[in-house]
């Protein structure tokens, strides 16, 4: 230390004469070499850090694949005791009976995909034009404000959204359409939509800010109006950050389960009806994982593998967007 | 430095009509002024040249000649800028006909991330053409009034950033040759272009000036001197000289501008 502190009383001496009379009293390299030789130890630093960082990445990585094999083997054992066929074809989710429940998922997925499809109608569009708006015509000011609001909204816990769509949301849309049952798939699909909005919007606008300006005006000095120049340059020059933000916010509302098991219901059916009760495949495996559903029974085991099919949904879904992206991007 | 006179070239005596005519234009970019008491008249169907050290007010000059700066925010402009007549500085006058008649090359090439085809349709498109035929026609026509033709017309539907700079900046000639604009503004259209890219930039100006009157903005003394007809030499935010390219690097009538064309500052 003392030492330490000579070194830098020297060291503001010789400064100060560099300045003054431009003579050197103390030597930069020999200050490097000392310090050096004191942190000899920081080699050893340098071996180990990389083995730390990999194994801090490897327990993510086995995570997710223990995650997973855990839903393949409670999968196949659920497949011991209904076939593959029944679980594809059959038409009826009725599982709570001990002698002739019916495992056919397709009610289940038919709930999901009318939620899923309500909340794209809302959030794509809306999310885009805000996009639109906050990356080719807000204001810096306005821009300040209103993104940090947009990510606020997308930290909202989903059971307050699912509450909202419940007590609120259903209400109001009853005055609009009389026949629409308490539980319904019209309100929480709205809901999700308003919840991935902000989350289509913000990423979505990440991507048309990253257009270089020079794009823009290539376009302005052809004579494009401001509204040309985002549609047909600085859209298709972000498509696929786009749809990568699109396929995300899908791809959360399939997973989507608190506002579908509070205001969706718990009704599996193949309608096509949006006005009634449904239950999404999420919601289903809250019902079962509330209940006292005995370990080893038939059902515990189908809460896996209708499991397994929203990891399919949501696997396929991240695919498809790679492969949209790839094909459609514009590199620049 | 040597002052060239290979520029020297036959003052035609025909009439030829003003195409942009600067009264006392000033522009500040907030409380700094960067135009003062601009004055200068530019002639149909000759180039142009705008020559000046960095920060002199040359970029924003010919930026204002298509109204690109109003997109720096906080800039004000008084005076007047006719273009063929009418001021356009005013705010009755619709800024993307302007540009539809004012076409502009930027310093660096700037094609959009689509094909060669669509880069140059782009313009066309945007004003309404939609004929696959005639839109054919067009984009030919202008990638070989850019004398790129024979160079991508086996690939027209790759993207143009698999083209070299100065291909992609020929490119944007072209993109800007598609919409028969009546003036061309280049600003420092060769500067991020290799020696033989920029050779063949010069010779397009060239033709192009039979068809178009061009203005072009560029640090490049010698270019100024091979390719233009006449030569405004800024500095300061101020139009020091402007008169014929030969006289201005034969015989200035300015000592600044002597100082400058011969490299003693700048």
């Amino acid at each position: 230390m003392v030492k330490c502190a000579s070194h830098l009383v020297i060291g503001m001496k010789g400064v100060f004469k560099l300045a003054t009379q431009n003579t050197n009293s103390f030597s930069v390299q020999k200050m490097i070499q000392e310090k050096k030789k004191k942190k000899s130890a920081g080699g050893i630093t340098e071996k180990i850090m990389p083995y730390i960082l990999f194994l801090t990445a490897a327990v993510s990585v086995l995570t997710t694949i223990g995650i997973v094999l855990t839903l393949i083997f409670e999968t196949f054992l659920f497949f011991d005791a209904v076939s593959i066929k029944e679980f594809f074809t059959a038409k009826v989710w009725y599982p709570f009976s001990e002698t002739n429940g019916s495992f056919g998922i397709l009610p289940l997925v038919m709930g999901t995909l009318k939620v899923t499809v309500i909340a794209a109608i809302v959030a794509v569009p809306i999310g885009l034009a805000s996009a639109i708006y906050l990356s080719e015509y807000a204001t810096d000011s306005a821009r300040r404000i209103i993104k940090p609001i947009l990510e606020v909204l997308a930290g909202i816990p989903t059971i307050v959204y699912g509450f909202f769509a419940l007590t609120f949301v259903t209400p109001i849309l009853r005055d609009i359409i009389p026949s629409l049952e308490i539980f319904n798939a019209l309100s929480p699909g709205i809901v999700i939509g308003i919840m991935i909005t902000p989350m289509i919007a913000s990423l979505s606008e990440d991507a048309m800010t990253s257009v270089p300006n020079s794009m823009r005006e290539g376009a302005l000095a052809l004579g494009a109006t401001k509204f040309e120049v985002a549609i047909k340059v600085v859209l298709p020059a972000a498509i696929s950050g786009i749809v990568a933000s699109i396929v995300l916010g899908i791809s959360r509302a399939i997973g989507e389960t608190m506002i579908v098991a509070v205001a969706g219901g718990s009704t599996p059916n193949l309608e096509w009806d949006i006005t009634g009760s449904i239950q999404t495949m999420t919601a289903y495996i809250v019902q079962v994982s509330q209940g006292d559903v005995g370990y080893g029974t038939t059902i515990y085991y189908s809460i896996y593998a209708v499991g397994m099919t929203l990891f399919v949904f949501t696997l396929v879904m991240n695919l498809l967007a790679q492969y949209i992206t790839r094909r459609f991007r514009e590199e620049y | 430095m040597e002052t060239s006179t290979a520029a020297a070239k036959v003052v035609n005596p025909q009439e030829k009509k003003i195409v942009y005519k600067t009264s006392d234009l000033d522009l500040w970019y907030g409380d700094n002024q960067a135009l003062k008491k601009i004055n200068l008249d530019i002639m149909e169907n000759e180039v142009t040249a705008i020559i000046g050290p960095s920060g002199c007010g040359k970029s924003t000059y010919i930026k204002t000649l298509n109204r690109m700066i109003e997109l720096v925010p906080g800039v004000r402009t008084s005076g007047e800028i006719l273009y063929r007549g009418k001021n356009i500085l005013d705010k009755s006058y619709q800024v993307e006909e302007l540009r539809t008649k004012v076409g502009m090359v930027f310093q660096k090439p700037n094609p959009f991330p689509k094909s060669i085809y669509e880069n140059v349709a782009y313009g066309p498109k945007i004003h309404g053409i939609r004929d696959k035929k005639i839109l054919d026609q067009i984009v030919e026509k202008s990638l070989r009034g850019a004398a790129i033709w024979d160079e991508v017309k086996d690939r027209l539907n790759q993207n143009a950033y698999g083209l070299s700079g100065g291909q992609q900046q020929r490119l944007c000639i072209a993109r800007c040759l598609a919409i028969e604009p009546d003036v061309i503004l280049m600003d420092e259209p060769t500067s991020a272009l290799d020696p033989i890219s920029t050779l063949k930039v010069e010779e397009l100006v060239q033709e192009l000036k039979k068809e178009f009157s061009i203005i072009i903005v560029t640090h490049n003394m010698q270019q100024a001197a091979r390719i233009s007809k006449k030569t405004a030499f800024f500095l300061n935010g101020e139009v020091v000289e402007f008169s014929e390219t030969n006289k201005i690097f034969s015989t200035p009538a300015d000592k600044r501008t002597e100082d400058y064309i011969t490299g003693r500052f700048g």
